[in-house]
């Protein structure tokens, strides 16, 4: 890497990180509760991981130390294991329904 | 001297146009310039290898969720063995037997899913058995 | 480079009940794994003494607290209490389970395996002295219970449980792990007492709005796992789409340890602004006991009826988190795991009873059980009454304590409307009662099979557990008040 003209921060502020994630937490928490397809909302809820992961790894970053970014690690790991739980249940209601519209699946309403 | 956050971001901007205007010029100088021959192997997705059939909507056959589903999991435990390498030689034998439980304990689930079936891609597809679900192979319930 | 990085032994002895619990579900996927087509599970009896062996390591466990692996882990007679807790929870959802899973033709082996896992993550969850500990236990026990709850695949009502769980639970997760990430930001640490300490020592320079909205963050995501008011949504459908005893053991489990962790964070790492998030759980655990006690009136399915009931009885158990003191704790203690037992029973009661596929899940159906099924139906009887609160049942003790902490904390209005609500809820617990035993037995009671020798055991199990704490309350009680200080 070329070095930086003297007076030019070598990086992108922690704030900007930290706002980026909330705003794709915020995206991801509307995706959950806007979207029909489960799929969809599925997708949405990882996102939310994401943007937690970014915000770790920022703080980690700032505080220069190497805690946060193994808890990205272990957030990464538990996500995927929540993922492929999630896509066989959702298998699993598309093959007894034929459907991922989540407003079809209401077999237990009062 | 850059001084405002606009100037320190300049080469960045001048880098996205760039790409923009190389992409947009080939796009437009190969199509005013180039010369056009229509034909219904033109139209195809691929001019060369093998003729598409079907639709590209298709399902997948339940099988390909089900490896992907498996890699995923297997593929994103090796994270662990980042950290891991860059302290290992400070904690010598004690990390190593710790990764070597690790990795144990993620075979044995790969050994679960190699004797349920779920690495048997050949197996035919045959009408599913009525009656208790002891032990059946994976494949042929899903499937 | 610590120099002490090296666990010693007694750390290792401190977490042995998840490594027992861990290794055990690991053999069962192996043994699993080499089974013949055709031959019998024997999971279930691998899964019992399993149960009863990390039982027993728990409480040795708690016979020398202290913290484990860098303060990941701190055990203490809270935790242990809890862990105890959760683990006899599993034993009744294991002997409850065996008839309900060879009826349905399921795959015992996989179940009993899952069972193991979502215990090693609510017993974690019990000692869990870190944010991110407390994030991997909370998974570790929902995952395996995602599954739990949709575990007859075919079955329509179990696939959409699993999914409504699954959804929910998971975005519950992400709003806990964004609250960890900001305590993490502003403190500094993720270590429980860290956190108080942090908070503490700079109560002036602390952003008060950024950790208050870490606070509200995370207990977003309590409150979906204890099923409190606004996000109770999913708990009665996940309950009654859910096999019955995967619903016994998800109302009793994870909940206790949902708790368990819920009381330990707000009261330890949050103290310090105590009365900030006091007020917010003060209407949330009213409006949990109202919605719950209302909605249940009007429930014609007996495991719907369970479900709002669980959400009424975790805004009791807000009330004594409100209360916020030693006796409030320990209340908590006594009433989750006075709650265990009879809530455990009374799904246990319609699990044989409910036939294949859950034919007979409507309170109608319990038409006559009292003539037909005596014993059911009296152990049955004993749940409801303790339910209610009746004295002479763990119930009562249980909300004796609840609302004896909370006057003491000088929440009258609480204590009032809270009582006022257990009297609603007499109304539902009665009705049951009033089917069982004054109406003629109908199609389902003259039908109804012997229920199964497991069953049976824990019918009389949690009744029997039921009736010692509302006649001994001290057994547990004692215990309790010496383990209550969790602050450190």
């Amino acid at each position: 890497m070329l070095p930086l003209p003297p007076g030019v921060p070598t990086a992108v502020p922690v704030t900007y990180y930290l706002i980026l994630s909330a705003i794709l937490f915020v995206i991801g928490g509307a995706g959950f509760l806007y979207r029909k397809n489960i799929i969809t909302v599925f997708m949405s809820i990882e996102l939310m991981l994401n943007a937690v992961n970014l915000s770790f790894v920022a703080f980690a970053y700032k505080f220069n130390k190497a805690d946060g970014h193994i808890y990205s690690f272990f957030v990464m790991v538990v996500a995927a294991a929540e993922a492929a739980v999630g896509l066989a249940i959702i298998l699993t209601v598309f093959k007894n329904r034929q459907t991922l519209e989540i407003d079809d699946i209401d077999s237990m309403k009062l | 001297m850059p001084t405002s956050e606009l100037e320190k971001y300049f080469p960045v901007l001048v880098m996205a146009v760039i790409a923009a205007v190389m992409a947009a010029s080939l796009t437009i100088l190969s199509s005013v310039l180039g010369k056009r021959s229509k034909s219904p192997q033109k139209d195809t997705p691929y001019e060369c290898g093998m003729a598409p059939t079907g639709d590209a909507r298709d399902r997948f056959s339940i099988k390909f969720y089900l490896v992907a589903m498996i890699f995923i999991l297997l593929d994103i435990e090796a994270v662990f063995l980042y950290p891991w390498a860059v302290v290992y030689r400070q904690l010598k034998w004690f990390a190593f037997f710790e990764m070597l439980l690790f990795i144990a304990l993620v075979l044995v689930g790969y050994f679960y899913i190699w004797k349920k079936g779920a690495l048997d891609w050949a197996i035919p597809e045959r009408p599913r058995k009525a009656g208790p679900k002891t032990g059946t192979n994976l494949y042929r319930e899903a499937a | 480079m610590p120099t002490n990085f090296m666990p010693s032994t007694e750390e290792y002895f401190r977490i042995l009940p998840e490594l027992i619990l861990t290794l055990a579900g690991v053999l069962i996927m192996f043994l699993e794994a080499l089974r013949k087509e055709g031959q019998k599970s024997n999971a279930g009896g691998v899964t019992l003494a399993t149960l009863v062996a990390a039982l027993i390591a728990a409480v040795m466990a708690g016979g020398s607290p202290g913290p484990a692996f860098h303060d990941m882990v701190f055990v203490d007679g809270f935790g242990t209490f809890f862990r105890i807790l959760v683990l006899v929870v599993g034993l009744l959802t294991v002997l409850s389970s065996q008839s309900y899973l060879e009826r349905h033709d399921a795959q015992i082996g996989e179940y009993y395996g899952l069972l193991l896992f979502s215990l090693v993550g609510q017993s974690l969850l019990c000692v869990s002295n870190e944010l991110m500990m407390v994030f991997i236990g909370i998974e570790i026990s929902s995952i395996a219970s995602y599954i739990m709850a949709g575990f007859l695949r075919d079955d329509k009502r179990n696939n959409e449980s699993a999914l409504k769980y699954f959804l929910l639970g998971s975005f519950a997760t992400a709003f806990l792990l964004y609250g960890v990430a900001w305590i993490y930001g502003i403190t500094g640490t993720t270590n429980i007492d860290g956190i108080r300490q942090a908070l503490l020592n700079n109560l002036p320079a602390v952003p008060l709005p950024a950790v208050g909205a870490a606070a509200a963050l995370m207990l977003v995501g309590f409150a979906f796992k204890v099923s409190a008011v606004p996000f109770q949504a999913w708990a009665p459908d996940v309950y009654q789409g859910a096999p019955a005893p995967v619903s016994a053991f998800m109302s009793a489990g994870p909940k206790a340890a949902a708790f368990a962790v819920f009381t330990r964070v707000f009261l330890t790492a949050f103290g310090p602004i105590a009365n900030r998030w006091e007020p917010i759980l003060w209407i949330v655990a009213l409006a949990t006991m109202i919605v719950g006690n209302f909605a249940a009136l009007t429930q014609t399915n007996i495991k719907r009826m369970l479900a709002y009931s669980s959400i009424a009885h975790a805004g009791y158990v807000l009330v004594a988190i409100v209360a916020h003191s030693e006796a409030g704790t320990a209340a908590v203690m006594f009433y989750l795991a006075s709650y265990a037992f009879m809530n455990v029973g009374a799904f246990a009661a319609i699990v044989d009873y409910s036939r294949r596929n859950e034919k007979f899940v409507n309170i109608s159906d319990l038409a006559g059980l009292g003539q037909k099924q005596p014993f059911t139906a009296s152990m049955m009887t004993i749940y409801m009454l303790s339910l209610i609160g009746v004295p002479l049942t763990a119930g009562f003790f249980g909300k004796f304590y609840i609302f004896k902490a909370a006057l003491e904390s000088d929440l009258i209005w609480l204590t009032v409307l809270g009582l006022l609500n257990s009297a609603v809820a007499a109304y539902y617990y009665l009705r049951i009662l009033v089917v069982m035993w004054m109406h003629e037995p109908g199609e389902a009671a003259e039908s109804a099979p012997e229920a199964s020798f497991g069953v049976k055991a824990v019918l009389f199990g949690s009744a029997l557990a039921t009736l010692v704490l509302g006649i001994l309350p001290s057994l547990v009680l004692d215990f309790a008040n010496r383990s209550a200080n969790i602050i450190k």
